[in-house]
Order: C-alpha cells, then sequence, then structure tokens
C-alpha cells in the first residue's frame, strides 16, 4: 500500500497542464465575455472578463442575444431550421447506408469484396476540392443547386470512415449468431436488423454523432451549393453576418458564434463518453 | 461510391477543356496545365500553402504526443484537462475563425492585449504579411484534440512491462519516451500524420474568413483551395479549377505513397 506524498514532478506537470487547458478555453471564454458586453466595452484594449458594471451582465447579454436572434438580414431561426433539416437527412442516410454497406463487406462473401474494402479506404485520400467542381456540374444538371438537396443526398451513399469503423465493429460480433438466425428463416436483412443492428448500437450512435458534427460544420458545401440567403446554414449564416456590409460589432459577432457553438458543446457534455471512445477507436485502427 | 468515383473520372476530363458550365467543355489538351505554370497566383497559393504544412503538421503531432504521454498519466487534472483541449474540435470552423480573427485584432484582440501587458507590441497579424501563416498555425493548433485523444489511447496500450524494464535499465523519461512509446505507437502516429497532411493540404473556411475581407485579400493569405475555389466558382473556369485539383490529388498521392514508403524503417508493426 503507498501512501500519498507530495512529489515535485507531478505538482509541477499539473499546474503546466492546468495552463495548457486555459490556453484551450480561454478563447472560448473571451468568445463569451465579449458576446455579454456593450459594444464600447468588447473594442478596449482593457482585458476584462464582466461587462463594467458586473450587474449589468444579465440585461446586457440578453439585448446582444436579442439583436442577433431577429436581425433582419441575417436570419438565424431560419438557418437554425434548414441546418437541422439536412442534419436529419443526412445523418439518417449515412447512418444507414454505411451500416448497409458495411453489413455487405463483412458479413457476405462475395468476390471482390477485398477489392471493394480497398477502394472504399482509398477514396477517404481524396481531396474533396477535386469532386467539387463535378458535383457542382452533376447537380445542376439535376437542377439542385441552390437548394439543400447537394448537402445531404450524398450522404445516403455511405462515407468511406463511416463504412471502415462500423465493418471493423461488425467483424467482432459473432458469425454464430448469423447462423442460428439463418436456421431461424432469416435473411440478410433480418439478419441486419434484428442482430447486427441491436448489436451494434453503440457504433451506430458514434456515427450518428460524427456525422451531425460534420453537418453542423460544414462551411464549403454550403458555400457552393446554397444560393440563396433564405437556404443558408448556421455555419454560412455566421460568416454572412461577419462580412456583411459594415462592420458588425464584435460583441454581436460573439453572441452569434456562442449561439452556433453552444449546441455542440452541450452536445459534447451530454455524450462525452461515445466522443472520446469513437475517436480512439479511429485513430487507433490505422 | 457513385459520388466518388464517377466525378473523380469527370474531373479529370474537365481538367483538360476549357469549361464555363454554360457552355459544354471545349477540348484543350494540357492547355489548362501550362496556363497554371505561368499563374503567379497560383504559385503564391503552392508557396502559402507549403509552408503552413511544414510548418503546422510537425508542430501539431509534437505538440499532440507531448500532451499525450502528459496526460496518459495519472494525474488527478487529466481528465479535466483533456476534455478542455478537446472542446476545440467541436467548434466549427467558421467560428473558430471569426473568434480568432477578434482575439487577433491588431488593436483591440486579446492576444495583442496580452502582449500588451508583457511590454510587447503585437503585429498586425491578419493583415501583415509576415505573421498570416503564423496565425493560421496558432489557430490550427488550438483544434488538435482528436489527435491528443487518439495518442493518449496508444500510448495506454503500450504494455507497462517494457516501461518497466526500461526503467530498470536506468532509462530517463525523455529516453523512454524516444525508445519505448514512440516505437510502439508509430503506426498510429504515421497513419494520424498521413490525415493530418491530406487536411492541411485542404485548408479552406479558415483562411477564407481570416484574410479575406472586404479590404481584399491579404496575400500571405491566400491558400491552395481557395485559389482553386476562385477559379471554379467566382471566375466559372471550372476546367481551370479541375487542373489544379487533380494536381493537388496527384500531390496527395506522391506524400501519402513517400510517407509510407520513409516510415518503413522507423514503424514497428507488433505481432498481430
Amino acid at each position: 500500500m503507498k501512501k500519498w506524498e507530495f512529489k515535485p514532478g507531478v505538482a509541477v506537470l499539473s499546474v503546466a497542464m492546468l495552463a495548457i487547458a486555459l490556453a484551450f478555453v480561454m478563447p472560448l471564454l473571451w468568445m463569451i465575455s465579449t458576446s455579454v458586453k456593450p459594444e464600447k466595452q468588447a473594442a478596449s484594449q482593457a482585458i476584462r472578463l464582466l461587462p463594467d458594471p458586473a450587474s449589468s451582465t444579465l440585461p446586457q447579454a440578453a439585448e446582444n442575444y436579442t439583436a442577433v436572434w431577429h436581425d433582419s438580414t441575417v436570419q438565424f431561426p431560419l438557418y437554425l431550421r434548414n441546418t437541422l433539416i439536412v442534419a436529419m437527412l443526412s445523418v439518417a442516410g449515412m447512418t444507414l447506408s454505411s451500416a448497409v454497406v458495411a453489413y455487405g463487406l463483412s458479413r457476405i462473401r462475395w468476390k471482390g469484396r477485398g477489392a471493394m474494402f480497398a477502394i472504399t479506404l482509398a477514396t477517404m485520400m481524396i481531396p474533396f476540392p477535386v469532386l467539387m467542381v463535378p458535383l457542382f456540374a452533376i447537380f445542376k444538371q439535376l437542377g439542385w443547386n441552390g437548394t439543400l438537396a447537394p448537402l445531404w443526398v450524398p450522404a445516403w451513399f455511405g462515407g468511406a470512415f463511416n463504412i471502415f469503423m462500423l465493418r471493423q465493429f461488425f467483424m467482432g460480433i459473432p458469425k454464430e449468431l448469423d447462423e442460428a438466425a439463418r436456421i431461424d428463416g432469416m435473411g440478410h436483412w433480418g439478419i441486419f436488423w434484428r442482430i447486427i443492428v441491436p448489436l451494434s448500437k453503440p457504433a451506430l450512435a458514434v456515427v450518428a454523432l460524427f456525422h451531425f458534427v460534420y453537418v453542423w460544420n460544414d462551411f464549403i458545401g454550403p458555400l457552393i451549393y446554397l444560393h440563396h440567403r433564405d437556404t443558408y446554414t448556421l455555419a454560412l449564416g455566421l460568416q454572412l453576418y461577419q462580412s456583411q456590409a459594415g462592420q458588425t460589432p464584435w460583441n454581436l459577432l460573439m453572441a452569434a458564434s456562442t449561439l452556433v457553438v453552444l449546441p455542440l458543446v452541450l452536445l459534447f457534455i451530454v455524450t462525452q463518453g461515445s466522443f472520446v471512445r469513437g475517436i480512439s477507436a479511429e485513430g487507433l485502427k490505422g | 461510391m457513385v459520388f466518388v468515383l464517377l466525378p473523380m473520372g469527370l474531373s479529370l476530363y474537365f481538367s483538360l477543356t476549357d469549361y464555363s458550365l454554360l457552355e459544354s467543355p471545349v477540348w484543350v489538351g494540357a492547355g489548362n496545365y501550362r496556363r497554371l505554370m505561368d499563374d503567379p497566383r497560383f504559385w503564391l497559393s503552392v508557396r502559402n500553402t507549403l509552408l503552413f504544412a511544414f510548418v503546422f503538421i510537425p508542430a501539431a503531432t509534437a505538440l499532440s504526443l507531448v500532451l499525450a504521454v502528459a496526460l496518459s498519466g495519472r494525474l488527478r487534472v487529466g481528465k479535466l484537462v483533456q476534455a478542455c483541449i478537446f472542446i476545440p474540435t467541436l467548434v466549427p470552423m467558421v467560428a473558430t475563425a471569426v473568434v480568432f480573427s477578434w482575439l487577433f485584432n491588431g488593436e483591440y484582440g486579446l492576444v495583442n492585449a496580452g502582449l500588451r501587458a508583457i511590454g510587447l507590441e503585437g503585429p498586425s497579424w491578419l493583415t501583415s504579411r509576415a505573421w498570416a501563416v503564423p496565425a493560421l498555425v496558432l489557430l490550427s493548433l488550438w483544434s488538435i484534440g482528436q489527435q491528443v485523444v487518439v495518442y493518449i489511447a496508444a500510448v495506454h496500450e503500450v504494455p507497462a512491462e517494457l516501461h518497466e524494464a526500461a526503467r530498470l535499465d536506468g532509462m530517463s523519461v525523455v529516453g523512454r519516451f524516444f525508445r519505448v512509446t514512440l516505437p510502439m505507437i508509430s503506426p498510429v502516429v504515421l497513419f494520424n500524420v498521413i490525415v493530418l497532411t491530406i487536411n492541411t493540404l485542404q485548408v479552406f473556411a479558415q483562411p477564407y474568413i481570416l484574410f479575406r475581407t472586404k479590404d481584399g485579400q491579404n496575400d500571405a493569405g491566400l491558400f491552395y483551395t481557395m485559389h482553386l475555389y476562385d477559379n471554379a466558382f467566382v471566375y466559372q473556369q471550372m476546367g481551370y479549377a479541375s487542373a489544379m485539383a487533380w494536381i493537388q490529388l496527384v500531390v496527395v498521392l506522391i506524400l501519402t505513397a513517400a510517407m509510407w514508403w520513409a516510415s518503413r524503417r522507423f514503424v514497428h508493426y507488433r505481432a498481430a
């Protein structure tokens, strides 16, 4: 049994790590801090976290956030709705189709399966700019540019990273279960829905979660495909808010940023375990 | 698949044509590639992107590894610190860029306010030529949390007996990092460096927001994908942009292959 003792090395390391942690949170703290200040105090050279007087924090915050939410040209409520529509359709498609493809690549034996898997993995290396122009041309032919469709339809064709991750997960499910199900008269579809999906809920949740974050963050996609302000997503809306004619005051810009960031941070706090486990799993399989 | 292989083929075809989207493509052979060689903006974007990659990739990898090793021990504050480092990776790139454009603001930004507090006069980061890439590096380092988490998990998988044996042999902490930890996790490092390289060469949203304002473009902040985007969607030169895209693809493939090849001597794969 070891007794607790003071170790100078550990203490120094802990302090250093806390300092680093502070450096990483500081930009977000400053964002929130600026977002609750009056414009004059935001644009000042003094470093202070709360507005002066501190008692004005809440009313000032309410004023700033209301101003952002009800801005007449940049309609954040609408952009939130658009983002959620894309996110729902896209997450559903990505999770389902990646799972189906991963099932085919892990539980069914067929000629060319290995080659197909290799091609799927290779697509992870293709930079998006290579696909950008032709996808734009294709969606133009389809008449989809300017609508939300280009942002969620491709998700229904799976994503290489997710297929890869789910395939690894499915491989870990005992084959005997399939055989038992087959004896009970189930086909592939039955096995997929009644055995694989229920057993893979944690992995599917990670795929859904990551894809949700991806959609929420995506900037270049909406920038290319969306042409009307009414169809913008939050990421694009924030950029519009920043760049619109006549400088947007910093305090309002930070309030808008906070609104875009906050849902993801909350999602992280609620689901922290899944995020970290998922990332460790993805990165380690190289 | 349809959304990757078909577009790739189309992209290669477009790159050999003159194509404005309004009319059908006109075959020009290698014309676009020849024009690129004489395009100073193209070379500027190549230079900026490579400079950024050469600074950022080693810095990010070294910092992630150091943080991972420090946090993989049993520090009481470890979990808290890890969460703080991870949260920025959730912040949308646009929001990151907007927040950092505020932090890096020459006059009122927090960074320069901090520098002033210790008696230094900070540069005007985003509009200066010399400080544009460093600013982007700092911003990007802020989002390395995913790698740190991956490396922590990798470090945890290194068998404790190896460390024990090395300690008995009298190896220092630094010695154990380079001769035990690093070789054992080298496959993970290689994989993550490759992914990081591919992503870094495509950097777009952050410099687009940081360095392109209504006052114009900071030339030190023109990156490859931004120039490609401009050609495609601002100047409607789809063929020209596709040629740029294919050069990018080939460079990525060569770099990836080169890294695999060069790493054969360093990367240690455990017998499964």
